[in-house]
This record gives structure tokens, sequence and C-alpha cells, in this order.
């Protein structure tokens, strides 16, 4: 926790330090009239979920971005707080550069430092996001761990409009290791799958939106048996409930 | 009081009566309530709009303009033909006006008619800094009337400029509340068939836009002279009068059709020229547009002034009235149209669509067999069903607006609506004559990730376009992107092409709808360096501007030694 903490406060400090620059340079030079760097916070995710074996979970995942059309620097966070454990079930910071390589893709390098309970791992990351044709917002990443292994994460967005404000959204997130990490419980192969659909309400612009929804998470052969072997299920529904953030 | 004698001494030496006027221009920052909300803004002597300017033609003019604010600005004069140090726009053709400073334009006025100014800083432009212009011609003019009233528009929105910008920026789609839902699709689904409305959907979804992408920025109060619709700014007349409105459509991204229930309304000026009338029962005012029309009142009734945004997400109010307090009633926003097909010209190739097919009379004519190289997708299989309300054949045709186009306005009332090609000039200020030379300008975008840019590459990247003193010069604009742009020349007047020859009217903002080519002729007649943008805020802001640098001609010299003062000798 403590660590998180610190690492959340460390770089908000970076963003405020690199975002002070872009007001002072607003109207200096003689390319004041266009705007050319911004930033954003954004929590796709900040739920409760509460599992069909009693389990609880916090779930947080989002990111924080900075830069140009051009070149965009991010903060990919994402962690599940276990409440039974009192512990980082889950916790991924990724620190990635992001460019565009065509009109709806963009391509992000960096590194991704997990820090969970238990062993840590650092990988360096190279990933592909964007919006596919029939408004599938996806993004897929190759990892390749301190420990060298590989895997590859592949997330998938869409969503229905009930009304203008009243949205759901259908995800599917799914991992596939190369090679085995006995240590962090990833087996090789397909690890586990997340399906979600979730309700939303814009209720302050799109700034906060509460939902309600259903997730399905679910551990595949090698990756099952492994968190069969320490005790853990392999499948589990859960009710979540939480908001989406962006400012 | 030394200006005063100066003045008087000038006066005396002037063979003819020339008018000197100073003015006083304080940039504060100040509240703007619109009646839904308060918010704080950035206006002029105190208030948002700021005052009316009134001046004389053949008047020169001393604006002395004081920044209050802790932020640079600047006054750009919208329409003004003048020396272009004296046009404001920072890092053009000026450095800014600095926090605390004043900065003296000094001009000779030598145009009239209906104007506007505002800041070309950042966007204090959207947050309040406008104000209106209104120039006295030195002669006789060729209409009468009895009074006459400013009526300036904005779409006042809750939050700042730079909190749009970034939330555009986050997610296009941000401010649209207009897309199509499940609900639209089973009620579309029943009219037309669910295989018409799903292919319809697939062919949208494959090129990833939006049919309801009209209006970037929704959710803002319409305001008629500062005022929201339910503070509803009143215009007094009496019965039998004549009354010249003169309509400036000072918004940061809204075009607006403005009607008057009862009354028809005779067109007299456009951006400030006077055109041969012409009775209508409706326009539409692009955004930095300015027409003068006047309405003979009769009966002794109030009437309502309905200013409609286009994508009908939002209105501004007013009432003419023969008291105060008396009100008309206010019509309901009409649906809110749909781009088809036909407005997507630039997007087809994605899917190596022969887009000439789309423009062609006659959709059933598509050649499908064309449109094949595109994986994702099986054109022989869409539906020509889906496509029949593009080619609406009740809708009137306009060579503005392609054919078959979602965005083509109709009267409320089924009357007429003030088209592009009714603009005829009353007296032409230019002798027709061939233009030397022409230059294409595809104006472009990516809507996902709102960058907008012209011929694919925005301001920061750009070169300037250069333009030599004397010439005639052709500008095309191809719009390929699904909005529409209208595009602001500054210091020169834009003549648009309406195939009236030397009868073609003279504006200074061109508006041009999605998947249209239009026209414009320049005659360049003002040396220095100029501004040349799209006019909706959010779009000239993220990179669909330019720089006009006109060679040559009588002032080069001045302007090249001013220029390279400022940029430090660099030429």
């Amino acid at each position: 926790m403590s660590r998180l903490t610190a690492s959340m406060c460390c770089l908000a400090l970076t963003a405020t330090t690199l975002a002070t620059p872009a007001i002072a340079q607003e109207d200096a030079g003689k390319k004041t009239q266009t705007s050319r760097t911004f930033w954003g916070v954004s929590a796709e995710k900040l739920e409760y979920r509460y599992s069909d074996s009693d389990e609880e979970l916090a779930v947080i995942e989002g990111d924080a971005f900075y830069g140009t059309d051009e070149l965009k620097f991010l903060w990919l966070f994402e962690g599940e707080w276990e409440e039974a454990h009192n512990a980082w079930e889950m916790l991924e910071n990724q620190f990635v550069a992001q460019t565009p390589v065509s009109d709806f893709w963009d391509a992000k390098a960096g590194i991704r430092i997990d820090t969970p309970e238990g062993p840590d791992r650092v990988y360096g990351v190279l990933g592909l996001t964007g919006l596919a044709p029939y408004w599938f917002e996806v993004d897929t990443n190759l990892y390749v761990s301190d420990e060298g292994d590989a895997s590859v994460d592949f997330e998938a967005e869409y969503e229905l409009l009930i009304t203008n404000y009243w949205i759901v959204s259908a995800t599917f997130e799914t991992l596939v290791a190369f090679s085995e990490d006995k240590e962090i419980g990833v087996g090789e192969g397909l690890n586990s799958t997340e399906v979600g659909v979730r309700l939303s309400y814009d209720l302050i612009d799109r700034a906060f939106s509460p939902y309600i929804g259903v997730v399905h998470e679910r551990k595949y052969s090698d990756t099952a048996n492994l968190a069969r072997d320490s005790g853990g299920g392999t499948e589990d529904w859960f009710a979540v409930v939480g908001a989406r953030i962006s400012f | 009081m030394n200006k005063g004698f100066l003045i008087a001494i000038l006066a005396g030496l002037m063979p003819l009566q020339v008018l000197a006027g100073e003015y006083d221009i304080s940039v504060d920052r100040v509240q703007i309530d619109t009646g839904d909300f308060v918010k704080e803004g950035i206006g002029y002597n105190g208030a948002s709009p700021g005052p009316v300017l009134r001046f004389k033609e053949g008047e020169k003019v001393t604006i002395n303009v004081t920044n209050n604010l802790d932020e640079m600005t600047s006054i750009h004069w919208h329409g003004l033909i003048l020396p272009f140090e004296q046009d404001g726009v920072p890092g053009i053709s000026f450095p800014g006006i600095k926090p605390g400073e004043t900065f003296t334009y000094k001009f000779p006025i030598v145009q009239n008619g209906t104007y506007w100014f505002h800041s070309h800083s950042g966007f204090q432009e959207p947050n309040g800094a406008y104000g209106a212009i209104v120039i006295e011609p030195e002669g006789r003019e060729p209409f009468r009337y009895d009074r006459e009233y400013v009526v300036q528009l904005t779409d006042k929105h809750p939050h700042s400029g730079d909190r749009i910008m970034r939330n555009l920026k986050m997610s296009a789609d941000y401010y649209n509340r207009q897309q199509q839902t499940v609900g639209d699709f089973f009620s579309e689904s029943a009219e037309k068939g669910f295989m018409a409305t799903l292919m319809d959907r697939m062919m949208w979804g494959d090129m990833r836009m939006m049919k309801a992408d009209i209006e970037d920025v929704q959710g803002f109060t319409g305001l008629m002279n500062g005022k929201g619709p339910e503070q509803n700014w009143t215009g007094l007349f009496k019965p039998g009068e004549r009354v010249r409105l003169r309509f400036i459509n000072s918004s940061a991204m809204t075009y607006f059709d403005i009607r008057i229930p009862g009354l028809e309304m005779t067109v007299v000026q456009a951006d400030g020229n006077n055109v041969q009338p012409v009775n209508v029962d409706e326009f539409r005012i692009g955004v930095a547009e300015t027409y003068d029309v006047i309405v003979h009142i009769k009966d002794e009734e109030a009437y309502t002034i309905f200013a409609e945004s286009m994508g009908r997400s939002g209105y501004a109010r007013g009432t003419l009235a023969p008291e105060e307090g008396m009100t008309a009633e206010v019509p309901e926003l009409r649906e809110a149209p749909l781009l088809t097909m036909a407005d997507m010209a630039g997007h087809m190739d994605h899917g190596d669509m022969k887009h000439d097919d789309m423009n062609g009379d006659n959709m059933a004519g598509m050649d499908h067999s064309d449109m094949g190289g595109n994986d994702e997708m099986d054109h022989s299989a869409m539906g020509h069903g889906s496509m029949d309300h593009g080619d609406d054949a009740s809708l009137p045709e306009d060579p503005f607006y392609a054919k078959g186009s979602g965005l083509v306005p109709t009267a409320s009332n089924g009357g007429k609506f003030l088209s592009y090609s009714d603009l005829k000039a009353q007296k032409p200020l230019y002798e027709d004559r061939e233009p030397t030379r022409e230059i294409e300008l595809r104006l472009t975008g990516n809507m996902e990730r709102y960058e907008w840019s012209i011929n694919g590459i925005k301001y920061e990247d750009a070169d300037p376009i250069v333009l030599q003193y004397g010439e005639r010069v052709r500008f095309k604009f191809v719009n390929e992107t699904m909005m529409t742009h209208p595009m602001h020349l500054h210091g020169m007047w834009s003549i648009l092409e309406v195939g009236e020859g030397k009868w073609n009217p003279l504006k200074h903002v061109i508006s041009v709808a999605p998947a249209t080519t239009v026209y414009m002729e320049t005659e360049v007649d003002a040396p220095g360096e100029w501004a040349f943008h799209c006019h909706l805020s959010y779009h000239a802001a993220s990179g669909m501007f330019r720089k006009i640098v006109v060679e040559g001609g009588p002032d080069s010299t001045v302007a090249e030694g001013k220029q390279s003062g400022k940029q430090g000798g660099e030429s």
C-alpha cells in the first residue's frame, strides 16, 4: 500500500511539473495560434467487486497522459486490492510513450513494473492501441519480463448506447504466456479471460459516470492448476459497483 | 488637450472632412450570466459581449486596448481591411498585448457595414472576448430602414475553452449527445428493415464515423446580445417600421439557422458588403459571418427571433416587440439532422470506394464492383435502402451542399431558405478578371484524434502560403472532412464564386460544407502577413490554420522592416 501511495505522489508531482511549462508556453513564440500539449487523467474502472465465493476486491484501472498529437507519455495503472488478505493481489504500473502509426492506431513502448504482494516483475512493453472498425476499442501488448518470460494481452471494449447518457459497455480481456513463470502463477498458454458488462450513467458530463455490472473471470490450463495448487479458485462471477472518472 | 489640437490641425489640413475617433477598450475578467449558469469569462469594458463600436467610413480610428488580464491578449478586427500590423493576430501581425500594457491600434476605416472584433489569443473569444462593429457609410445606403439593432449571437458553454479543447483531445465525441442509440436502431429497423439498418450501421462503423457528428461542442446556451433564451433580449419597434437587424455569429463552434416566425426577412448585406436584396424566410449563419436583414413590421405584435443551432442541440432567442415585456411563442427545436454517405466523400477512400460515384445524381446507379478491396466488409451486400434517405427527392438542391447531404437546410415554414447562390454583390468592388493561379486547399482532419489540418498538414508543421501583391488568386476548397468549415482570410476580401462573374459577393468567411468543393478568389491587394483559418475555435487551435505572406507591393519595405525587427533580424 505504502509503495503505491509513494509512487502515486511521485507521479502526481511529475505531472504537475510537466503541466506548468505548458501554460507558460501558450503565449510565447510564433506558434501561439495552436494548442499543442495536452493532459488528461481517467480511471476507466474504480470499483468494488463481490464474488460468488464471497471474495471482495477493490479494483482500479486507469491512465494519465501528457503530450502532443505526435507523442504522448502515459502512466497506465491497474490494481486489485483483496479485502480478505489486506493486500494487492495485482498491481501494475506501466510507463509508456505512445505515437500514432495510422489514422486510428497508436503504437506504444515502455516498461511495466508489477509490485503486488509476492514476487515483483519488471517488463519491457510493446503495444498497439486504437479503434478497430465497428467501434471496438482495442489494446494489445507484448511483455518480456526480467525473468525472460514473454506474454501477450488483449483487451477490447464496445459501448452500446441505450440513450446518450445510459451506456452499456462490454469488455473482454485475455492473457496468453509463451512460457511458465511459476512464482507469479503464470502458466504457459492461455492464462485467463475476464469478461465484463457494465451499465453506466453519465452523471456529470463524462467526468463522473457511476455504474453497476457483472464480471466473469476464468483461469485456464496450467495457470488454473497453479491457482488450484495455491488454494485459489479458477472461476469467479463478480457483482461490481463503481464509477468511471475522467478529468 | 494636445491630441484635440492635433486633430483640429489635421482636420484643417485635409481637403475632405476626415474624422478621427479615439476609443478605449479594456480587457477584463467578467461574470457571464446566461440564465442557465453563471461563469467567469473575459469581456471588454467590463462586459461580454463588449461594446458596439460605431465607426464612420473615412474615419481614422485610434483604439487604445488595455490588458487587465494576467495573460497575453489581442484584438482582431474581423473583416476590416487595414494594415497588417493592425490586424491583431499574435505571432503573425504583432507580438500580442502583455498583461497591464496598453496597445494602440491606428487604422483608417475604408469600408462600411457590420463586422465584429474578438480576441485572437488562446480561447479568450469562446470565453467571452467579442464585440460588434458597425460602420456607417460615407454615402447613402441603397435601402431604407427606420431603426436598427445589432443581434450578436454566441454559444456560451459552461466549460472554459481550454477545458473543451482538452476534453475533445481526450475523446472527440465528449460533447456529442446526439449519437444514435439502440432505440434509434430499432425504430429505424421498423421503418427501413432490419438488414438495411444493420448494413447502414456497419458501413458507418467500418469507417468509424458518426452520422450525428455535426456539432462538436454541444451543451452550450445560445446567447443573443449576451442574453440567454430565458433572459430574452428584446428590440423595440413601432408598427409600420422597417427594422434593420445586423446579425453577427460570434460563436466558437455553432452555426445558427435564423428565422422570425411571421416575418419575411430581406437580406441586404453579407459579411459587411451590400448584396442585391433577397427575401427569405430563414437563413443559415456560419461561424464568424454577418448578415444584415430588414424586416418590415406592420402589426403591433411581438415576434420571436429564433436562432436554432445547425445540429439542433441548442438555440438563441430574442424578441422584437412594440413594448417591453411582450413575447411571442418560442418554436420547438426541430429534429436533429444526420449526415449521409453523400457527406462522407473524403472518407470513402478508406474502403477504396470510388467517391465520385457517391456524388452522382443517382446513388442506385453506383457500381458496386468498383468498391471491392475492402476485406472487412462485403459492399456488394450493401442495401440501397440504407442510402435512400440521403437522396431524398423532397430536398431542394443547393450547389453549396453535396447532393443528398443531410445538412441541406430547409425553411421551417416551407418557404425560402437563403443559399450562397442567392448572394449577388450590390456594387462590385473589383473588376472581374481571370485569376493568375489556383491554389488547392483540401480541408482535412482526423475526427477520432480531433486533429484538423489543411492538405493534411497542421499549422505548426506548415510553410506559409506565399502570394504576390497584385495577383488574383483562385482558392479551391475541397472539404474532405465530415464537418462544415467556415474559412476566414484576414486582411483581404474573399470573392465567393457563385457563378455571377463580377457580381460574385465579397465575403470574409466562406463556409464549406462536407464533401463539397467551393471556390473563392482574392485580389491580393494587401501586403504583409495574414492569418487564414477555420473559424471554428477548436479546429483552428488544433491545426486548421495557415499564415499567408503577401510579397511585394507598395508597403513591402515597411512590412519587411517590421518583421525583421520582430524576429530578430532573421531576414
